[in-house]
């Protein structure tokens, strides 16, 4: 029975062929673009997730006060606010995983011939851990050789391709406003960060080395900023309020002064660039369905034809025996039928398109088995949806009315 | 005595319409049974096609009641209705009413489709009725590549499927030549003489001649029954 419904099914759709194509015609469109949207949208969302990991989970940067003399306000970081005794007391507070101090700036390395400009950071060991970033070759500082101020280097892959671009930086030495630093460790490649700077343009030294030889430092003991890393997502409010208090209790300010310090979320700043593209892609989705509700109406308007067209076919057909039932099942098999085979050329055009951009353009294409699945449901449900309608006028027809139709 | 394949008692049909109820069928009592060769004739309006749609089941009455092989139809619902007329009854009609993108056998097997057999069944029941009508060399051919006469015989096997006791034929020499037509009485004459009831509605009274019983309709009312005087049947 169902096997003879399909075959008459598929017997009506090759009827009229060119009818069946361009009512598919929506559909494949519809699925299509679907397929595409969502593909693209969730190679967005990789792409971001991707960036977001490279930076370091739970971050908080907290960077020293500004400082105004004659007038002249020095900027965040400018003052002496932090000190490397800060950061210790940090290291203290429950929740809180690694805490590095850092000073930074941006400093011509010199390696023989070749001289190239990147960013010097000072920091301590934990600095790495609070990163994920990993080594690719060699091996990191130690606590010792940033009580010994010794002249060690980590460097990232840009610096080192533009100072060795034929060797192997490793043992090598490069040279800083003529201070020798021997290159120790070679860091594992971290690409752009959300600002879509190069983050392996740099190169890692001893805090205390960056400060004697490198930056110079008026106030001795003092640090730009310090990296915090909590040990969870969830530790962070309860990590940003203790360090808040002790840093306040630390730097000895009164109630209702205001901070000398400022507290920069990099987890805050990861998640609203990762809800922008989930917007994004759940927008792309959004519009793409609309061509697939069309694509539906145009399946119900070629349904209502057809059960005109064929009323005296459903009149003979329940004169012999058809049920309701019967006739129901058979328009809406048809309707199905043109709905699901719209689809599967759509997925197979949505999916080749989606390869296509990536062979073409460098945006990340991610087609996920979910949302295959979910066109291809959403198209199915379409099918009886918008099916349903015509088949249950045909199924109701009279047919003393439908065998006089001529 | 046979039993009765048709038995109407006071069966009437109403239709309403802008000016009221307009009585198409004014109860009609009427007793064929088995293996009975009747021709209902009557001028256009006189409530024969009435008549004719209540006793294939495709209409429900107003009043009175239909016993159709000894069972009260009168007020069945809808598919009760389609399953009496997919096993019980076997319709031929004027137009031939051939689904025109099947072949002639997926025509004639179609009953059984909507009756739950099985695919091979119906190959071998609907070749073993195209061949009855003399037509098994067409079994795959379309309604539109054969004339008039054999259409009809391809709808008289469609009406023989299921084996149904009773044939009812809608003026089924309506659209084909006198030749012809002769021919399709012949064999609705040989279906009668193997057991099957057969109801004809026509206006010629030649076709009539066929059948062993003529019955008239006017207004509404059954106004004449009578056996055919005629000695030479069909």
């Amino acid at each position: 029975m169902l096997k003879a419904m399909l075959g008459e099914a598929w017997q009506a759709m090759g009827a009229n062929r060119l009818r069946s194509g361009l009512t598919m015609l929506g559909m494949v469109i519809g699925v299509g673009s679907v397929v595409l949207m969502l593909a693209i949208g969730q190679g967005a969302q990789y792409s971001v997730a991707q960036t977001i990991s490279t930076m370091g989970s739970n971050l908080y940067i907290v960077i020293a006060g500004s400082t105004s003399a004659g007038g002249l306000r020095s900027g965040s970081g400018g003052g002496p606010t932090l000190t490397i005794g800060d950061a210790e007391a940090i290291t203290e507070l429950d929740g809180v995983a690694n805490v590095a101090p850092v000073q930074q700036g941006t400093q011509q390395l010199v390696h023989g011939p070749n001289n190239w400009s990147a960013t010097v950071v000072g920091t301590t060991p934990p600095y790495l851990d609070a990163r994920a970033w990993t080594l690719q070759s060699g091996y990191p500082f130690g606590d010792s050789d940033v009580r010994a101020a010794t002249r060690v280097a980590l460097i990232g892959q840009t610096a080192a391709d533009n100072l060795f671009p034929n060797d192997d930086p490793l043992g090598k030495t490069v040279r800083i406003r003529q201070n020798p630093f021997v290159i120790i460790g070679v860091l594992a490649r971290k690409g752009q960060n959300l600002d879509g700077r190069d983050q392996d343009d740099t190169l890692i030294i001893p805090l205390t080395t960056a400060q004697r030889k490198v930056f110079g430092n008026p106030f001795p003991g003092s640090v730009r900023m310090i990296m915090v890393q909590a040990t969870s997502a969830e530790a962070m409010p309860a990590v940003e309020a203790s360090m808040v208090a002790l840093l306040r209790q630390r730097h000895r300010l009164r109630e209702g002064q205001d901070n000398d310090f400022y507290l920069r979320n990099l987890a805050a700043a990861a998640d609203s660039a990762a809800e922008t593209t989930r917007v994004m892609s759940l927008l792309l989705g959004a519009i793409a369905s609309v061509s697939l509700l069309v694509g539906g109406i145009g399946i119900m308007n070629i349904m209502l034809v057809s059960v005109t067209e064929r009323t005296r076919e459903i009149g003979i057909r329940m004169a012999i025996g058809a049920r309701q039932r019967d006739i129901l099942a058979q328009f809406l098999f048809e309707a199905l039928m043109i709905s699901v085979a719209g689809c599967l050329i759509g997925l197979l055009m949505g999916i080749g398109g989606a390869l296509l951009t990536n062979a073409l353009t460098d945006m990340v294409i991610v087609i996920s088995g979910t949302s295959v699945l979910v066109a291809f449901a959403v198209a199915a449900g379409i099918g009886i949806f918008f099916g349903y309608y015509p088949a249950h006028r045909a199924a109701a027809l009279d047919p003393i009315e439908a065998l006089r139709h001529q | 005595m046979p039993e009765a394949v048709i038995r109407t008692v006071g069966l009437g049909k109403s239709y309403l319409t802008a000016a009221g109820s307009f009585p198409a069928l004014k109860g009609v009592d009427l007793c064929i049974t088995g293996g009975e060769f009747v021709a209902i004739m009557g001028p256009s309006g006189s409530g024969k096609s009435t008549f004719m749609n209540l006793l294939g089941c495709l209409d429900t009455p107003s009043s009175g009641d239909y016993f159709l092989v000894g069972r009260n139809v009168a007020h069945l619902a809808r598919d009760e209705l389609a399953a009496l007329r997919n096993r019980c009854i076997g319709f031929v009609f004027q137009g031939f009413n051939l689904l025109p993108r099947m072949s002639l056998e997926d025509n004639v097997a179609l009953p059984l489709v909507y009756s739950g057999c099985r695919r091979d069944e119906r190959r071998q029941r609907a070749r073993s009725e195209l061949a009855r009508v003399g037509l098994a060399d067409y079994a795959g051919a379309r309604p539109n590549q054969i004339s008039g006469g054999q259409q009809q015989r391809v709808a008289i096997a469609r009406a023989l499927v299921n084996s149904p006791q009773l044939i009812l034929a809608d003026e089924p020499t309506g659209n084909l030549d006198s030749h012809t037509s002769a021919e399709i009485m012949g064999l609705f004459a040989d279906l009668n003489r193997q057991g099957i009831s057969i109801v004809l509605v026509t206006h010629e009274a030649d076709i009539a001649a066929c059948a062993a019983r003529q019955v008239r309709f006017r207004d509404g009312l059954l106004v004449s029954d009578e056996p055919t005087r005629s000695e030479t049947p069909c």
